[in-house]
């Protein structure tokens, strides 16, 4: 007979829930969900060790135990802090932790590239969404930022090594999801970097994993690379019969044409199953996929954007913001703008435009 | 004269070889150990009141009786020889010239924590002293204080020396264990604490080589007897590495019971300041503790004289104390600058941060950035508290203590000399011209 698991009670952010023994106060908090579960940069329930430094979990917690009531001095990482029974947690509402998360989304961002508008993460990057719920917009750092050549790992991988946060999910999905890791961290501090040691190729059936759970731009798709945004292709629920893994994964179709295979990610954003290589980088026609149907993407994330899911349309915009008024003058900006050549003929012109090109003044 | 317990045989000629050691009284520490059980030894340290001298100053007998004792499962004592800390020298002597005490203090910790490996994880710029360490390993193996079944007690115990390869970090107790296990030398999040899972997964405990050389004088005089050395809490003898503008820099045994004036003006000491000039700041135990201004090193807040003691250096908190530390005394004449001093330090935790968890990572280059812009007139009036916000954003939000470490140097500098910051702002072709710091926080009372 299986022993019981005795549940524990613990309250956060003024929710109280029941967890079994065991469990951290992440895990706790993501069963209450919404706002209260705290960001995870680092922290992968799928992998054995994770989690701990990035410090975006960071909670405070207010009452230790029924037991043992007194809080704890420092803020505690959710992901690897385990519940008492009686806990008290603050996470929104404690004006600390919010304060140090904006601090750990600052020290993130200072030597991140912020090149988002090239890079393919763009649009399910978890640094992005991160920063845009808990950093500020502008930046108080002034100097060079730290800087890495792009290196080839093997013909489906590419490491952006600017990009990276050194969460280390990359290095433990490698460690136990595949036999024989072949990359680590190397080097200390701000110069810390994921290597290969000395330019070696990552050749593993499962060694595509590696890019899912990277979260943000730094392991990307070669086979996807530049292809297209992802919030311009729509996401499909798919499977296949395949030898190595299970094969569910998801596809990202741009029209019949399928530009990128992942695995399934659940809405916190961790992979379901682990695919295949074979997957992932060679099946790329629709008929290789039995199509289940599109995959449920959130309502604020933007790659869902266009697809309009209970919208109220807005009546009488001008009125509406007029005070009922109706405007008074309507104005087409392309009769006055300094900027647009109305006049200026693209088709008409040899090659692609240039600022020459609309310099008609100097040349007529 | 102070009473010295841990030095005193220091000055014997040759006592680095096993027979004058011997001859002096060497392992009788061990003889009488193995005639105690364990648990007595260690009610013998907690009665002792010694204090971890590594730096954070935790009971050690506390420390040993945390230690898990789950059956089946060996148990490990590794001594932390790592001294990485800058100004911070005095295992170094401790093991270079009394090598044996160290051994004999470890076989006694063995025994009292039911250690039958041990390791010593030295530090590794100190190559000579592995070879040093190792020759006493070998002269106590051939004399029968290691081994199988240590003088007829049935116990065995064998000690290895392991070279750390260079990192500040790795003098991190777990991430020391990390090291030794033959890993990158990570800290690990604690809980669980290495007490309960730390060398290989068993229970394991971290000491650092002076609190296990006081081992030895705790168990031929007695618990009791040992604390009746010192002031309240600090209880027997510190080892002080005392360096920077002082006449006589070095290693220095005190008995806690002196204060911080007489440690630096007495000529048994530190022989005043350097060049006959007056005193303007000290570090008092270790680059990682907030520095204090003059007039705040030698009297606490209240106006009483600071002693040389944990409670005495911490008295007034952060706000106007500092820390004992590991022993690190670094003292600043009136000429140094102290925006350049804290430049140094910042440079030396950047490079050592072992870039495991963001704040810690990013956060001390950044520090060291802003630092080295004021230093060479490039700074802001902004920067000081820009400065002062990241500190205060890394400090307590790390896994391992470096970060705080990182943290604490450049507060205390801001805290207590915000105007030479200003200056630095202010006046910076001055700065740059005369290259060293403002003199109006020297000490005017005891200028020699």
């Amino acid at each position: 007979m299986a022993e019981e698991v005795k549940m524990l009670k613990v309250t956060i952010d003024n929710i109280p829930v029941e967890v079994p023994q065991g469990s951290t106060i992440l895990q706790a908090a993501r069963l209450i969900g919404g706002d209260v579960a705290p960001p995870a940069m680092c922290y992968y329930s799928k992998l054995k060790g994770s989690g701990g430094k990035c410090r975006t979990c960071l909670v405070e917690v207010s009452k230790g135990s029924t037991a043992d009531p007194r809080p704890m001095p420092k803020l505690v990482a959710s992901c690897r802090t385990g519940v008492m029974d009686g806990m008290e947690v603050k996470n929104i509402t404690s004006d600390r932790v919010l304060d140090a998360r904006n601090g750990v989304v600052e020290f993130l961002l200072i030597n991140h590239p912020l090149d988002c508008p090239i890079c393919d993460q763009a649009g399910e990057c978890h640094l992005q969404d991160l920063s845009y719920v808990h950093g500020k917009e502008g930046t108080r750092y002034e100097f060079h930022r730290r800087t890495f050549d792009k290196h080839d790992l093997g013909p489906y991988i590419q490491l952006h090594m600017t990009r990276c946060i050194l969460c280390y999910r990359c290095v433990q999905t490698a460690e136990q999801v595949t036999d024989g890791r072949a990359h680590g961290v190397l080097g200390r501090g701000d110069h810390a970097e994921i290597a290969t040691y000395i330019e070696k190729a990552l050749d593993n059936d499962f060694i595509g994993n590696v890019i899912d759970v990277c979260p943000v731009g730094a392991l990307t798709d070669r086979t996807f690379r530049f292809k297209n945004r992802v919030w311009f292709t729509k996401p499909v629920d798919a499977h296949r019969d395949c030898p190595t893994c299970k094969g569910r994964v998801t596809l990202w179709q741009r029209g019949e044409e399928v530009l990128r295979v992942t695995a399934r990610k659940d809405q916190w954003g961790e992979v379901e199953d682990w695919i295949c290589n074979t997957c992932r980088f060679e099946k790329k026609k629709a008929s290789d996929w039995i199509v289940e149907g599109p995959s449920k993407v959130d309502r604020h994330s933007v790659i869902s954007q266009g697809h309009y899911v209970g919208l109220q349309r807005p009546t009488e915009i001008f009125s509406a913001v007029h005070d009922g008024r109706s405007p008074k003058l309507l104005m087409d900006i392309h009769s006055i703008s300094e900027v647009n050549r109305p006049e200026v003929a693209l088709s008409a012109i040899p090659g692609p435009a240039t600022s020459a090109t609309f310099d008609t003044d100097k040349k007529s | 004269m102070g009473r010295k317990l841990l030095l005193e045989k220091a000055d014997i000629p040759g006592i680095r070889s096993y027979n004058v050691y011997r001859q002096h009284g060497g392992y009788a520490a061990v003889e009488k150990a193995l005639r105690m059980t364990p648990e007595e030894v260690v009610e013998e340290v907690k009665k002792s009141g010694l204090r971890g001298r590594g730096g954070a100053g935790f009971p050690t007998g506390m420390k040993w009786s945390f230690l898990a004792k789950p059956a089946g499962v060996p148990r490990y004592l590794v001594c932390n020889a790592d001294e990485s800390e800058p100004g911070t020298f005095k295992d170094r002597y401790l093991m270079e010239f009394l090598p044996h005490l160290l051994i004999e203090g470890l076989i006694a910790a063995s025994w009292a924590l039911g250690s039958h490996r041990t390791y010593i994880y030295i530090r590794g710029e100190y190559a000579w002293i592995v070879d040093i360490l190792d020759q006493a390993i070998a002269e106590a193996n051939a004399h029968g204080w290691l081994g199988k079944n240590i003088l007829g007690s049935g116990f065995d115990c064998q000690i290895y020396v392991q070279r750390g390869a260079g990192a500040y970090i790795c003098g991190e107790e777990t991430a020391l264990i990390e090291s030794l296990e033959g890993k990158r030398g990570n800290p690990r999040i604690k809980p669980p604490f290495p007490a309960v899972k730390g060398l290989w997964d068993c229970p394991t405990v971290v000491n650092n080589v002076e609190t296990l050389a006081a081992v030895v004088p705790i168990l031929q005089l007695g618990g009791e007897e040992y604390a009746k050395t010192g002031i309240g809490k600090s209880t027997g003898t510190k080892l002080i590495s005392a360096c920077g503008n002082i006449n006589r820099p070095g290693v220095y045994e005190i008995d806690m019971t002196i204060s911080v004036e007489e440690f630096i003006y007495s000529d048994e000491y530190c022989g005043g300041i350097a060049g006959g000039k007056r005193l303007k700041a000290c570090i008092p135990g270790g680059s990682s503790v907030p520095i204090l201004p003059a007039n705040l090193l030698l009297r606490t807040a209240k106006g009483e004289k600071r002693m040389m003691t944990y409670e005495s250096l911490s008295d007034g908190g952060f706000q106007t104390g500092s820390m004992m530390g590991s022993g690190g005394f670094i003292v600043l004449d009136e000429d140094q600058c102290v925006v350049r001093h804290t430049l140094t330090l910042a440079r030396f935790y950047r490079h050592e941060s072992c870039g495991q968890c963001s704040p810690c990572r990013e956060g001390t280059g950044w520090m060291e950035k802003i630092l080295h812009r004021m230093e060479h007139g490039k700074g802001r009036m902004e920067d000081i508290d820009l400065l002062w916000d990241i500190q205060r954003r890394i400090e307590g939000n790390t896994i391992c203590p470096l970060g705080d470490a990182a943290a604490w140097p450049v507060a205390a500098a801001i805290r207590h000399f915000r105007d030479e910051f200003a200056w630095h702002v202010t006046a910076p072709e001055e700065c740059l011209r005369r290259n060293y710091g403002l003199a109006q926080y020297a000490d005017e009372l005891v200028s020699a």
